[in-house]
């Protein structure tokens, strides 16, 4: 079992998520979240003072799978999330110690789909 | 046929006599209410759309208040919303409280030596339904009472876009009663004041320019050097937390501006009319000017420049709305759209002052800006004189002296008496936040309560 979480661009989510469940991924939960990398922010104006904008605006993508649905998962979200520019995001991959399905008790891979 | 003329000749006294029957009842009646008007004589009739229109436009002028609340609400940083809303609603309870029991009375009462009021309507007793010639003949005096009270009220509101995000609730509460009595009440009585010294000197103010922008903005400057930077200032602080509360507080405080201007007409009639169209004008002329200058300085126009530049126009029309032109009232406009977008960008940033909100670099140099110009557009073609006044454009040079020095002594003494107060204020009871409860927000540190919940 695998932990997977990306950083995404806000406006690819939509897309990212289509592709995700195309592939039957479905359990995903989602965040708005602050963050900065290497791209610069967008400079913001109020009343004539400008923001340099240091932290940015992103969706942060937590997902948990089975081994067979890693290579998937990571393929869904690059191929949709990729626009070529600076700021496109990360995607991290962790194990995964447990998973307990709260209604049934079940655990493990069984737990997560 | 005999008949029908038979019918008619008969028919024709009996018209003639409810004619003359008529016309009697009228006689009989006009001579009884020409008298009924005598006997009224010693006070003056009440107009009831006047009383209507005064009484509206009272609600308007309240109205803005809770607006500049969230004019001023939606720029601060979450933690510190409700703090905001509070200052604002509070002059609500606290100055209505002042106002009724004696403000009133030192701001409108009889006059002792041009200078302030007495007591002696403490508590409104004498201000009753009767008019007072001395200020609106034709509504009860309680209507201009409360119509004004909605002026105070808003004054000191104005200040606390100067000191917002950095101080205590409860010495906010005392400096603003304080400075209500010893600051705005004063220079209500000066400019618009019976026998007032800075009225008889012939300074005209038609709503307020002086006595609210000019008094609020010298305050909030005053206010800005007292207390100093917020932490941060100017690289850490973070943008407004709600612009669209921003643009809601503009909207309404431009629907309230018609009250405050059209209102102090204290008629229902063509210069209240004319006001109206004045304030509009400017307001409108100032929001397009300023997102002008941000198009072309920042290569955009931004939202709360617009609704910014429209703020300062209508502030700056205020002294002038019932004085000038439709044309008098859009080139005030461009004045202060293009000066208060100056003072903002500029000023501001190389004096290094932290005028949170800019209540000065708006209110202060709108007010300023507009109060001059009365001296230069006031025009006797649309507010006669006693009442108006011919400006510089219109053969009377000397009125846009008598401005200043309105402006001057005004200023002045609202800065000096400000400053003054919040030092008393702050030795007494320690005017700003401890730089923790700063960093933690005003809403948990001075109320104990937050303005969003993260978790439902």
């Amino acid at each position: 079992m695998k932990y997977i979480i990306a950083v995404i661009q806000p406006d690819r989510l939509d897309d990212v998520l289509d592709e995700l469940n195309r592939r039957e991924i479905h359990l995903v939960t989602v965040t708005s979240v602050l963050g900065r990398g290497r791209q610069k922010g967008v400079a913001e104006v109020y009343r004539s003072h400008t923001e340099a904008g240091s932290l940015l605006r992103k969706i942060k993508l937590e997902i948990a799978v089975n081994d067979q649905f890693v290579a998937p998962t990571i393929e869904a979200i690059t191929t949709t999330a990729r626009t070529g520019n600076v700021g496109d995001g990360k995607i991290f991959v962790l194990d995964l110690a447990e998973c307990i399905r709260i209604r049934t008790g079940e655990t493990g891979g069984v737990a997560i789909g | 046929m005999t008949a029908d003329v038979f019918s008619y000749r008969r028919a024709r006294p009996a018209i003639r006599g409810l004619l003359l029957a008529g016309l009697a009842a009228t006689l009989t009646v006009v001579p009884a209410s020409a008298a009924w008007a005598q006997d009224q004589g010693k006070t003056p009739a009440i107009d009831k759309a006047d009383t209507a229109w005064v009484l509206l436009g009272a609600a308007l002028v309240l109205l803005m208040t809770p607006a500049l609340a969230f004019f001023y609400g939606g720029l601060v940083r979450r933690k510190n919303i409700l703090s905001v809303l509070m200052q604002c609603l509070m002059l609500m309870c606290l100055i209505s409280v002042q106002w009724i029991f004696f403000g009133y009375s030192l701001a409108f009462g009889p006059d002792h030596h041009g200078l302030i009021g007495d007591f002696s309507w403490l508590g409104l007793s004498g201000v009753g339904v009767a008019p007072n010639p001395d200020y609106a003949d034709t509504v009860p005096q309680q209507a201009f009472m409360i119509f004004q009270c909605m002026f105070a009220i808003i004054t000191p509101g104005l200040i606390i876009g100067a000191f917002a995000e950095r101080i205590r609730f409860a010495p906010f509460c005392i400096f603003s009663l304080l400075w209500a009595t010893i600051v705005y009440d004063p220079i209500a009585h000066w400019v618009w004041g019976h026998n007032g010294f800075l009225a008889a000197m012939g300074v005209k103010d038609f709503a307020g320019g002086i006595v609210v922008h000019v008094n609020a903005g010298m305050c909030a400057l005053a206010a800005a050097l007292f207390l100093g930077r917020r932490h941060g200032y100017p690289t850490k602080i973070s943008p407004p937390h709600s612009l669209p509360f921003a643009v809601l507080g503009a909207g309404l405080l431009w629907f309230g501006w018609f009250g405050f201007n059209a209102g102090s007409a204290l008629k229902a009639d063509g210069l209240a009319t004319s006001a109206f169209v004045a304030t509009h004008a400017a307001g409108a002329v100032a929001g397009l000017v300023w997102a002008l200058c941000d198009w072309a300085y920042f290569k955009r126009s931004t939202v709360l420049g617009m609704i910014t530049g429209a703020i300062a126009g209508l502030a700056a029309v205020t002294p002038a709305a019932g004085f000038v032109g439709p044309l008098p009232a859009a080139a005030i406009g461009v004045l202060a759209g293009a000066i208060c977008w100056l003072s903002v960008t500029f000023i501001k940033t190389r004096l290094g002052y932290d005028d949170s909100l800019d209540a000065f670099g708006v209110h202060g140099v709108g007010g300023i800006i507009g109060s001059l110009a009365v001296g230069l557009w006031a025009s006797t073609a649309i507010n006669p004189a006693p009442a108006g006044a011919d400006g510089l454009f219109y053969g009377h040079a000397g009125q846009l002296g008598t401005q200043a020095v309105g402006v001057l002594i005004c200023g002045a003494y609202s800065f000096g008496v400000s400053l003054i107060l919040f030092k008393v204020v702050d030795l007494v009871f320690k005017l700003r936040v401890s730089e923790k409860d700063e960093r933690i927000g005003l809403d948990l540190t001075q109320h104990r309560e937050v303005g969003y919940t993260m978790i439902d």
